[in-house]
Order: structure tokens, then C-alpha cells, then sequence
């Protein structure tokens, strides 16, 4: 019972390129504990997005695996549910509360009256009490997510990724949106694994910090954060310098290499 | 297309073509059989609806049109299905959808003729011909442009085959779908008119609103004629509104229009 909830196990990540091969990531092995919050943070280009590809079953690795409670991944599953940046992935013929409901019902097998009044329930911690009967498209981005974030917990997934689902928000929507991250893992206690590019969205909401670098993509160092769910510590600057530090050094490496 | 078809600005245009009609009529003195005044073209209408002939005639095309819109529903997702799995028949679909497209339907009724010979079999060859290619076309760019995003959504909700099909392919094609419809009806509506003309005396019905307007004019009945002529507008102008209503329900209430 020792194996980690989440085991990326020598995981390389190629694409076809031409003639050539192009190495997206190149050796990742981590472990990932059941309940941590683990942030992917790095440059693009340095393939933590192509790392949760994998790790949600779209993609399959060049070389390594990864195992999931000790069961390699094949395929996509709802217990790797995946929080998208695009705001387009609502189903934009249900409303609010169908596109939650409906989810529920499908990847549960639940009956339908009991579905929607677990949506309704997670709706309401999202913020999106008044809006059950709107159509995806009347919402703003920043709704939207919030959506995306319901539907994702409400089935309960044992690990929840998210996408840089926040990147393309406003500075103050995407503030909320990361205090309602939070909030509902607080809750859920689930496995959260969350690609960013921002130093500070991975300061605040992640326990441990896994700074990737680019040419190719790999794994340069990865920080235990004491300060989650905390914004501004005094004490956090230090962190924050060297993460800050070590990406420089690998954006004038891969310079270099060019 | 965005336009009410009911506007009082477009119904006052209505009234001044119908003045201007019979004017015109009144003024210049032309022969009532060349061009029939507007009332005696209404009493004709009245007429046909009072003693049914031209409810059943309308019936009988409108019958024609569905069955072959229907058929031409079934082979179109069939193909579609096909094409889904094979690369082979999606290029099949594609060659042949792109060669009988452009190919006015009516052009095809001596084939018919030669083959099912003079009879319903023909013209719904006929019309299934003019209904098929464009729903064909359109439902395939419809299932070739879901989104990536919501595709995978559907696979990370464990959908899979008919399931995924089901519930993101078809709801998600659903504009393409639906303009399919919408440009078959208008192929459809035209070709069917023009088919009964030829194959109406030998049809098991009574020929439809085409046959209808051919043996009026045979019989000099022009206000017959142009009661027809009227009938085939109003219709034609009822089903579009009656399209109009079913995108605001659907597609526009979701969004999904001006993709």
C-alpha cells in the first residue's frame, strides 16, 4: 500500500515532427500522494501541458507509464477528470445546472432527480446559485470556469487536472476562481493536479511546486510549499526568488542551445 | 436569413404587390386567361379548399416531399456512419455528393423514367436525389468540426461509440444538421413542383400541386393556375417560418447559430 496514489514512472513524451522526432518531455517521474495539490509550473514549451495529456489518457507516452492506484492509464476516465483552459467546454445545448446534472448522471449512473439535486448543491458553492437555467453562452468567461470546476468535483473523481483553466481570466475573476479552488478541495480533499505558468497562482494553491523547464521538457526541481492558500507572505519571498531564479537559468540554457 | 418573415413593413409590401396586381389587371384590359384578376384567383383558392381538391392536391406533395426528405435523412447519416470508419467511403461520399450536387434534379427524370418508369417510384428517386447530397455534405462538415474540447469531455465522462455519438456528435452537429434540412427542403420544394408537372397523370395520387397548375392551364382554368401558383408560395413561405421557429428554440437559444 506504499505506491503513491499517482506514479509517473520514467514518462517521455514525443510528437512527430516531420521527418524527426520532437521530445516534448523527456524522463518525468514523479509521485503524487492521494489528496496532494501538485502545481506543474513552467515556461510553454516545457511540456507540462503534453504531461497532463498524458496523465488524463488522451495521449499515450513515448516511453514510461503511468499508473493510477497502481493501474497503468489507458484510456480517459472520469476518475481523471479535466478542467480545460477553453472556455468552450460546456456543452453549449444544456444549460448551467443540465450540463453538471447530466454529467452526473452519465458517469454515475444515477437517476435523474437525484443528479440535479447534487448539481444544484455544488452550483450553489460555486457561486452560481441564480444561474441553473442559463445557457453556457450567456455567461462570462470567469462563469464558465466556475461551470467547468462544478461539473469536474461533482462527480467526485479520485484526481481533478486543471489546464491553466484561469489564464485567459481577468486578474480579479481569477483570484475568486483560485479562492473557490480552495474552497472545494477543502472539501473534497481529492487529488489536484494544476498546470500554471504563474509563480504566484502555484504559490497559493499548491503544496508542492514541480518547476519544469523547457529543451526538452523535464523536470528541473520540485518545492514543498508551506504557504498555500496564503497570498503575499513575507516568508514566501525566498521560495519565490529561486523558483523565479531557476527559471531563468533554464530560459537562457535553452537559448543558449538554439 | 435573420429577417421576420412578418414584419408590418413587409405585410404592407404584400398588400401594395396585390393592389398593384389587380390595377395593373384593371388598367391595362389584358385578357382575364393571360392574367386573371386577383378576386376571381382568391374565389378559385376558396374554392379549392371548400371542395378539398386542392387541400389533397397540397397533401399529396407535401407527402411526396417528406417521405423522400426522410429517406434522404436515413441514406445521408448511413453514409455518414460509413464514412465515419472508413477513409475510403468518406471520399466515396464526398466524390459523389460533389458530382450530383451541382446536378439539377430535374435532369435526372429521363433516368428515372428509363428505370422505374412513369409512377411514384420515379419521382421519389427524383426528389430523394435532390434532398440527399446536401444533408449528406452538411452532416458530415457537422461531425468534422466538433469541437476538439467538448470530444474529449465526452471521452473523459467514459462515453464511447453510440454513447459519444449520442450525446456530444449529434447535439454538437446539430447546426450543420439542421442547415442540411433547411437547403433540402428548398432543392426539394422546387423539384418535387417541377417533377409532378411529368409524372403527375401517372402517379397513385392525384398528382400533387404541380400536376394540379399543368392541368388547369391545359383546361384554360388560369385562375386554377395562379391559385396554384399562390398556394405553392404560401407554403413555401409557412415552412420557412415554421424553420425560423425551430432555430430560435434550439440553436439560436443555445447559441449555436452563428458558428
Amino acid at each position: 500500500m506504499n505506491e503513491a496514489s499517482l506514479c509517473l514512472d520514467g514518462v517521455g513524451i514525443r510528437y512527430r515532427l516531420g521527418a524527426s522526432d520532437f521530445v516534448a518531455v523527456e524522463n518525468v517521474s514523479l509521485e503524487i500522494k492521494s489528496g496532494e495539490r501538485v502545481m506543474l509550473l513552467g515556461p510553454s514549451g516545457c511540456g507540462k501541458s503534453s504531461l497532463l495529456k498524458v496523465i488524463a489518457g488522451f495521449q499515450k507516452p513515448a516511453t514510461g507509464e503511468v499508473r493510477s492506484n497502481g493501474r497503468k492509464i489507458t484510456e480517459p476516465g472520469p476518475d481523471r477528470f479535466v478542467v480545460f483552459q477553453e472556455f468552450d467546454q460546456l456543452f453549449p445545448w444544456k444549460t448551467v445546472l443540465g450540463n453538471v446534472a447530466d454529467c452526473i448522471r452519465l458517469t454515475r449512473k444515477l437517476p435523474r432527480a437525484e443528479a440535479a439535486s447534487r448539481a444544484a448543491k455544488i452550483l450553489d458553492m460555486v457561486g452560481l446559485a441564480g444561474y441553473f437555467d442559463f445557457y453556457p453562452h450567456t455567461l462570462s468567461g470567469g462563469m464558465k470556469q466556475r461551470v467547468a470546476i462544478a461539473r469536474a468535483w461533482s462527480v467526485d473523481p479520485a484526481i481533478l487536472l486543471m489546464d491553466e483553466p484561469f489564464a485567459a481570466l481577468d486578474a480579479q475573476t481569477r483570484a475568486s476562481l483560485q479562492d473557490e479552488t480552495v474552497k472545494i478541495w477543502r472539501e473534497a480533499r481529492r487529488t489536484l493536479i494544476f498546470v500554471t505558468h504563474s509563480i504566484d497562482e502555484a504559490l497559493y494553491l499548491g503544496d508542492k511546486i514541480v518547476v519544469m523547464g523547457r529543451s526538452p521538457g523535464r523536470v528541473l526541481r520540485i518545492f514543498d510549499n508551506p504557504f498555500a492558500e496564503t497570498r503575499d507572505q513575507p516568508e514566501s519571498a525566498e521560495l519565490r526568488h529561486q523558483i523565479r531564479a531557476l527559471l531563468a537559468g533554464n530560459q537562457v540554457a535553452a537559448e543558449e542551445m538554439r | 436569413m435573420k429577417i421576420p418573415l412578418f414584419n408590418w413593413r413587409r405585410i404592407v409590401v404584400v398588400i401594395a404587390l396585390l393592389v398593384f396586381w389587380e390595377a395593373a389587371v384593371k388598367i391595362s384590359g389584358v385578357s382575364p386567361i393571360m392574367v386573371p384578376p386577383l378576386e376571381s384567383v382568391i374565389a378559385s383558392l376558396i374554392g379549392g379548399i371548400r371542395d378539398f381538391t386542392l387541400i389533397s392536391s397540397t397533401w399529396a406533395t407535401l407527402k411526396n416531399l417528406l417521405i423522400a426528405m426522410g429517406i434522404g435523412l436515413v441514406i445521408a447519416v448511413a453514409l455518414n456512419m460509413l464514412a465515419f470508419v472508413s477513409i475510403w467511403a468518406r471520399e466515396t461520399l464526398q466524390t459523389l455528393a460533389a458530382a450530383l450536387n451541382p446536378l439539377p434534379a430535374i435532369a435526372l427524370l429521363p433516368v428515372a423514367f428509363l428505370w422505374f418508369g412513369a409512377g411514384d417510384a420515379s419521382l421519389l428517386f427524383v426528389l430523394v436525389n435532390s434532398v440527399v447530397w446536401a444533408m449528406a455534405l452538411n452532416i458530415f462538415t457537422g461531425f468534422s468540426t466538433v469541437p476538439v474540447t467538448l470530444r474529449n469531455v465526452g471521452r473523459i465522462m467514459g462515453l464511447k461509440g453510440m454513447a459519444l455519438f449520442r450525446h456530444v456528435y449529434v447535439p454538437a452537429a446539430l447546426p450543420y444538421i439542421y442547415t442540411g434540412i433547411k437547403i433540402s427542403w428548398a432543392f426539394g420544394w422546387r423539384t418535387v413542383i417541377a417533377a409532378e408537372l411529368v409524372f403527375g397523370a401517372t402517379a397513385s395520387s392525384n398528382g400533387g400541386l404541380g400536376w394540379r397548375i399543368f392541368v388547369n392551364r391545359f383546361n384554360l382554368d388560369s385562375e386554377g393556375t395562379f391559385a396554384g401558383l399562390l398556394t405553392i408560395v404560401i407554403i413555401g413561405l409557412l415552412i420557412e417560418a415554421c424553420f425560423q421557429q425551430v432555430e430560435r428554440c434550439t440553436i439560436q437559444r443555445w447559441g449555436m447559430a452563428d458558428r
